[in-house]
């Protein structure tokens, strides 16, 4: 019964990533997505076939047809370029697999850029008067998450000759081992210390609760097989066996 | 300009459990009591929305911001002391409710050796087996006489257990029947009865059924939601201040609570304490409120640091071991044993954060010494918090720290994993202490303090000694792979769940203590300083209900001097209490 949840949904956002880039082409070739003017009946009658048939035509009319996500924009990040390697460092920490998806997919990127333009990002809620000694940086997190990224992009650059985001899984894995031993030069900072926010963030992105970006559809907890929010387990704390419970997010309680 | 407020009988430094229990002894008692408090007024409306890992446990939403006040800290006195910067380093409760809002609600007792420890050490071992700068001394009462104020602590807290066959004798059963037992906690009863050990279930303040308390306040189920240490219980189903003695306070109408308002002095004219000087935090203005009594229930750091800024007591001097504010500082935050790495898949998700078992058969003198390096020892213990998955991504030994065979190892063990750990006590030490950081300050410009703390050879040899257990425990009960903890070599400076103690300690006299068996300071009679403080050594397990039950004892002592008009609760040199 515990593997139910992997056996049932393989990959839960892969095939969603499937219908999503589908439907995109479709809108954007019927020229819907760009404001092309048409009328309700034939909109819902052009979408209710591809897509969902047992949703009515009327929802699809009055409705965005494909739900954009306002919130997986940049508001920390500035540069494209910069994202991609954070984007590229997450994959290679929490890699999609045969469990289900990985760091990207699960809205890793964005829930980081988030967090860096939090009140944490910028470390609002920590003791920041000098002496800065004994290895402890001057850095924000902000600060410490822009020059790393940079220096994968800078690394990957001297050495092969492409981004990051670019080079093959085993050479970035080995990259990203260097920054974890300390072996990356890097200003103010040791480079294990940027490795070390970068895993706790990633994996943060992939458990936290939905309500921040990541952790989309609550895939990290399901193929952790944990119920996330739940208000009570008193029926089930004396069970002998595993029990797997369809996980709920904080934001599930008002619904 | 501070504006000079009308005198009080009792005005406390923070409102968490020691505050409380002040606030609703003295009220009770028809004491007019002033509670003063740094951070924001909370209720358990507070904690509705509260299931968030990110927020309470990762980025700490209930504890003290350290944007304007932390601690600093080194190994040694040679080095230069740095800031604890991160709060994900260091945990203290703020807020009403205090460290009583987001603890993990363990709830035991010390043992009787414990508070005889050097007398019983040398009756036993001699004198020898305490080695030259270990400073533990007797703590100036009796377990016979802490005991009833444990009990006070338990029938105010709910308090649900059951009896550990090798601790103190009980005057009463815990007021509640003991948490339910999961799976990995009956897998450890089978496997220590096994062993020969004595397995008991560990006593919570995460109540087992509904339970009104002396005072009238009502305690609601345990609903084993796993939100629990680090978070508020939105079920007021943990005893915490807030549903217990701070609305026992209020409804006496003796009580008035004012919350952001850091005291930042204790007004002190070379004989007694005037009052307290604060600050409105969101204002900056500073009132003197005067007080009959001062009662300094801050956190262990804060109380010592307000002595020290306050001029009030001798600054321990390590060097030559004069002085005694900042004497005795005790670290309780490493707490090892093995990790052990299961077939069995467990409904880890699930528990409280005082669900365990656990056994003292090599805890205190509960077993010979005269063959280990070590005095004392610990508890061995299994606790099913319930595992979070931010962080808890546990793999054995060896696997990569990131990508492909990490998340799979991560996700294959997340419910196969099962930790059976000790919790030492730990010993006072020449070099250990509390002062005033030289460099680093608060907001206000007032310096830091600062720890010196580093393990020793006792911390280790004790480590060593009961992580062996540990994994035979583990083993025993199923485990196909086996990590024990390694220790460290020295202290890291993470101070995660607010185990610290010492500073401020008790005594039989003077000569060896801040404060006497009321908590009442010997050169000042009208300042009572409550809290682990007061420890002269940090027993095995979690510090409040020590804490708590010293604090009632301190309650009597206040209510006894205000009726007699003031004077020394305990003669110096004399053990036992005169009231």
């Amino acid at each position: 019964m515990d593997q139910n949840f992997n056996n049932k949904k393989p990959d839960i956002s892969a095939d969603k990533e499937v219908v999503d880039t589908s439907r995109r082409k479709f809108l954007r070739n019927t020229g819907i997505a760009t404001g092309g003017v048409v009328g309700g009946a034939v909109l819902g009658g052009l979408l209710a076939n591809p897509f969902k048939s047992h949703e009515p035509a009327t929802t699809m009319a009055t409705e965005h047809p494909e739900p954009i996500n306002y919130a997986e924009s940049l508001t920390f990040f500035r540069r494209q370029k910069d994202f991609d390697a954070l984007s590229a460092a997450t994959e290679v920490i929490y890699p999609e697999d045969a469990n289900g998806p990985g760091a990207i997919a699960l809205g890793v990127p964005y829930f980081i850029d988030k967090q860096l333009a939090s009140p944490w990002g910028s470390n609002a809620d920590d003791y920041r008067k000098p002496p800065f000694k004994n290895g402890q940086t001057p850095l924000t997190r902000g600060d410490i998450f822009l020059q790393g990224v940079r220096k994968l992009n800078e690394i990957s650059e001297n050495e092969h000759e492409v981004l990051f985001k670019d080079l093959e899984e085993d050479k970035q894995f080995a990259v990203l081992e260097r920054f974890m031993k300390g072996e990356v030069e890097m200003n103010l900072v040791i480079s294990a210390e940027f490795f070390a926010l970068l895993k706790s963030s990633t994996l943060a992105g992939c458990y936290a609760d939905p309500l921040y970006g990541g952790n989309k559809d609550m895939a990290g907890w399901k193929m952790k097989e944990y119920p996330g929010s739940q208000m009570s387990y008193i029926d089930m704390i004396e069970a002998d066996e595993f029990i797997l419970i369809e996980p709920r997010s904080v934001g599930g309680h008002k619904h | 300009m501070v504006t000079k407020l009308p005198k009080v009988d009792v005005v406390t430094t923070g409102v968490g459990w020691t505050g409380g229990i002040v606030a609703a002894e003295l009220t009770k008692a028809g004491y007019k009591v002033v509670g003063l408090e740094r951070g924001e007024d909370r209720t358990i409306e507070d904690y509705l929305h509260g299931h968030d890992e990110l927020k309470y446990n990762q980025r700490k939403e209930l504890m003290q911001k350290l944007t304007k006040d932390t601690i600093t800290w080194r190994n040694t006195m040679d080095q230069d002391a740095v800031p604890v910067r991160d709060e994900e380093a260091f945990v203290v409760g703020t807020g009403v409710g205090g460290g009583g809002a987001h603890w993990g609600a363990q709830t035991y007792r010390y043992f009787p050796y414990d508070f005889e420890i050097k007398s019983k050490t040398i009756e036993r071992y001699g004198e020898s087996k305490i080695p030259k700068d270990m400073l533990i001394q007797d703590w100036g009462l009796s377990y016979d006489e802490i005991e009833p104020y444990y009990s006070k602590f338990e029938q105010m807290a709910g308090v649900s257990g059951e009896e550990d066959p090798l601790a103190g004798p009980r005057s009463i059963p815990y007021p509640t029947p003991p948490m339910k037992k999961n799976r990995p906690m009956r897998l450890f009863h089978e496997a220590a009865e096994k062993l020969g050990y004595h397995p008991y279930v560990v006593p919570a303040g995460t109540v087992s059924e509904v339970y009104t308390n002396p005072d009238g306040e009502t305690l609601n189920a345990c609903q084993y939601c796993s939100f629990c240490g680090n978070y508020g219980c939105e079920y007021g189903a943990k005893a915490d201040p807030v549903v217990t003695v701070v609305p026992t306070a209020k409804k006496t109408g003796n009580f008035e609570l004012r919350t952001n308002c850091l005291v930042t002095r204790v007004l002190y004219d070379g004989d007694k304490a005037t009052g307290v000087l604060y600050k409105d935090t969101r204002t900056g203005e500073e009132f003197e409120q005067p007080a009959e009594i001062v009662a300094m229930t801050s956190y262990v750091f804060n109380n010592i640091r307000l002595l020290l800024l306050s001029g009030i007591g001798e600054p321990y001097d390590p060097k030559t071991g004069k002085g005694i504010i900042g004497k005795n500082y005790v670290d309780h935050h490493t707490i090892m044993g093995a990790t052990g790495f299961f077939d069995e898949k467990f409904n880890l998700y699930a528990g409280t954060g005082a669900l365990g078992s656990a056994f003292t058969d090599y805890c205190a003198d509960n077993f010979d010494h005269s063959d280990v390096d070590f005095i004392h020892g610990g508890q061995i213990e299994i606790h099913i918090m319930g595992n979070e998955p931010i962080a808890n991504n546990p793999v054995p030994a060896g696997t990569p720290a990131f990508g492909k065979e990490f998340k799979e190892k991560s996700l294959h063990y997340s419910n196969r994993t099962l930790s059976v750990v000790s919790q030492r006590a730990f010993m006072p030490w020449k070099n250990h202490y509390l002062d005033l950081d030289p460099a680093y300050t608060d907001d206000n410009g007032d310096p830091l303090i600062r720890v010196t703390f580093d393990y020793t050879d006792q911390d280790c040899n004790l480590n060593e000694f009961l992580a062996d257990k540990c994994a035979g425990v583990l083993k025993e009960m199923g485990a196909e792979i086996i990590d024990k903890h390694p220790m460290p070599e020295h202290f890291g400076g993470r101070f995660t769940f607010q185990h610290d103690s010492g500073g401020a300690i008790m005594g039989s006299s003077p000569e060896n203590s801040a404060v006497n068996n009321y908590l009442q300071m010997w050169d000042v009679d009208n300042l009572f300083v409550c809290g682990a403080s007061a420890f002269p050594h940090f027993g095995p397990t979690n510090p409040t209900p020590t804490t708590a039950a010293l604090t009632y004892r301190a309650t009597e002592g206040m209510i006894e001097y205000l009726k007699n008009g003031g004077g020394q609760l305990v003669k110096t040199g004399k053990e036992t209490q005169n009231v």
